[in-house]
């Protein structure tokens, strides 16, 4: 899967109030949280930004609540990925377990400017910068997340683990 | 033999059926407990509908479904959530769902109703369920689709953290709490500083702590980025499982020789009642350095500082006093255990002589949601855990994060301060 659009860049510690405050945790809807995504840091990203563009950040990104509609938010508003130097832990298993895809790159971070258009090519983690012709690699999954992100997700690995154990039990 | 192990380390391999486990390892742990709130639970169970094989729930009893964030309901929207939670409590025969006037806050509940204990493994569908390592169990916050997950097969893949030892040595100061220990930590390791870690609490200072103490810090062990945080079981620990009726629960400690990631030591003696200014729990300062910072809405409760020892704290400093005219004080106890505990120490009484507004349990002002939200260029002092922008409210609006004495100081003065800056009560 190849992911092409403009970079939307951000500083450190982006956190999920900024990406889907609490005033909209009542909301279930992608699309409807996606009218409000990344609101209170950037009031114009909704507007600005166009199906299929990338979210670029520092450290941490992500931090905070456990609201899983903050990844599903930014999925309603047409982010195609995000690209960071690191990942809060609860938003990093959200986005694997929703389908967000997100590469941890600290280099490709460093490497790419606000608007610049960048290519990622999900499957082996290459993050092109168009706009320099620059090109950086992001951080390997762990295998076993290789593996789940290939079966389908965590749904379809629950699947799979009831049919094991209804044959442990049979 | 297995190699050395810390706390976490144990738990997690005694979980996994495993004699030994590492950092960076992966794992699947089988659950002691799953918690949820209306918010993450509606997103599970419509999550849970879609697992193919899943109609009944892993086991009843081993689920926590508690209404906290938005309730009593504040709106159609949320009444609506709150509903799926209870129709599926309803139709699952969930043995431990705890209706809006028979609970509170999850994270003051589940303690005080003997449900969560050392060496246990729980998850739950709130970054805070950091909590409860409190009490020495392996504790993490997760989204809704691995609540989902594990309603269906009581288990969760996660990556064994290293653990980072902090050491408290020294000794509290006068109205330093350990809400002042953690914010101090914070400070001094950043809101990314345990990031995909787990913190290990030890030192003289934590040994004396009381277990209402150790859930506020270890609540707050997410704001480092941390997987949990967790204690070491003590006799005080044990004392508290006593009480409220905690049985069947292993006793782990971590190996004289075990890895640390790395050690950090922090001298109590040092930490005066603390604040965080916005936008980040690591901006710690000193309250005594913030007396220009004017208040408009104090908060006093929450998962971090909800408890009867918080509110006593808070009524210390209120008892014979008036909240200032400019500010609205809000105490919020965190169940209806701790309402009725403050009820009768006569501490309802001090909050409303001195013009608190005291409500029913709920997280409501902490996530902006409801019960204390903050109109544009608002600032509030708060026992709450994130200072995040926009977190209380208008995204103008800020957040000033301190223990319960600093709160109510703050709330006389009108403006950022400790207890032992204020002058005499009106009628000690």
């Amino acid at each position: 899967m190849i992911l092409k659009g403009t970079a939307h860049k951000y500083g450190k510690n982006v956190d999920t109030d900024v990406i889907i405050p609490g005033r909209y945790c009542n909301l279930i809807d992608p699309v409807e949280l996606g009218k409000h995504a990344l609101e209170d840091l950037d009031a114009g990203f909704v507007r600005k930004a166009k199906p299929g563009d990338l979210i670029v950040a520092d450290t941490n990104f992500g931090c905070g609540s456990s609201r899983e509609v903050a990844a599903v938010a930014l999925k309603g508003a047409g982010v195609a990925g995000v690209v960071a130097k690191s990942f809060a832990r609860i938003f990093y298993r959200n986005c694997i377990n929703t389908g967000l895809p997100i590469f941890e790159c600290p280099e490709g971070v460093d490497g790419i400017n606000d608007g610049d258009t960048i290519t990622v090519d999900a499957d082996n983690g290459v993050i092109r910068n168009e706009s320099t012709g620059k090109q950086f690699k992001a951080t390997q999954f762990p295998q076993f997340m290789q593996d789940l992100i290939a079966g389908g997700g965590l749904l379809k690995y629950v699947e799979k683990r009831l049919q094991e154990k209804a044959a442990q039990t049979a | 033999m297995a190699r050395p192990m810390t706390l976490t380390e144990k738990i997690l391999a005694a979980h996994s059926g495993r004699a030994e486990v590492s950092p960076g390892d992966i794992i699947s742990i089988d659950l002691d407990l799953v918690m949820a709130n209306e918010l993450s639970a509606a997103v599970a169970i419509t999550e849970f509908r879609k697992i193919k094989g899943a109609t009944k729930v892993w086991d009843h009893s081993k689920i926590a479904l508690v209404p906290s964030h938005f309730t009593p309901n504040k709106d159609i929207a949320t009444a609506t959530l709150s509903k799926m939670m209870r129709d599926f409590a309803t139709e699952q025969g969930i043995e431990h769902y705890f209706e809006v006037g028979r609970g509170g806050i999850e994270h003051v509940v589940l303690p005080e109703n003997g449900m969560v204990g050392p060496g246990e493994t729980i998850i739950g569908g709130d970054s805070h369920t950091t909590t409860y390592g409190g009490v020495g169990a392996f504790a993490t916050g997760v989204g809704s689709t691995d609540i989902a997950a594990a309603f269906a097969t009581g288990e969760m893949w996660l990556r064994v953290p290293p653990t980072v030892k902090i050491v408290y040595e020294g000794a509290l100061r006068p109205y330093a709490s350990a809400k002042d220990l953690i914010l101090a930590t914070i400070g001094r390791l950043g809101v990314d500083g345990a990031i995909y870690g787990a913190l290990e609490f030890t030192g003289p200072v934590v040994k004396e702590l009381p277990i209402s103490g150790r859930f506020t810090m270890a609540n707050m062990s997410i704001e480092a980025g941390a997987k949990n945080g967790i204690f070491p079981v003590d006799a005080m620990t044990e004392a508290y499982c006593a009480a409220v009726g905690k049985k069947n629960y292993t006793v782990y400690h971590s190996d004289r020789d075990a890895e640390y990631e790395r050690t950090v030591v922090i001298d109590c003696s040092a930490i005066e009642p603390q604040v965080a200014i916005p936008w980040l729990p690591e901006n710690t300062k000193n309250a005594s350095d913030l007396n220009d910072i004017e208040v408009h809405q104090a908060v006093i409760g929450t998962c971090t500082n909800g408890r009867i020892e918080d509110m006593r704290q808070a009524a210390e400093v209120l008892k014979g006093r008036k909240i200032h005219p400019q500010v609205r004080a809000i105490v919020i106890p965190g169940s209806q255990k701790v309402y009725m505990q403050c009820i009768k120490e006569g501490l309802t009484e001090i909050f409303i002589e001195a013009g608190c507004v005291v409500s029913t349990p709920t997280c409501g002002p902490c996530v902006g949601g409801h019960m204390g939200v903050l109109a544009d260029g608002e600032r509030c002092i708060s026992t709450t855990n994130r200072n995040f922008r926009g977190r209380m409210g208008h995204v103008k609006s800020e957040v000033y994060l301190a223990g319960p004495y600093v709160a109510a100081a703050s709330a006389v003065a009108g403006h950022i301060t400790g207890p032992e800056q204020l002058g005499k009560p009106v009628a000690a």
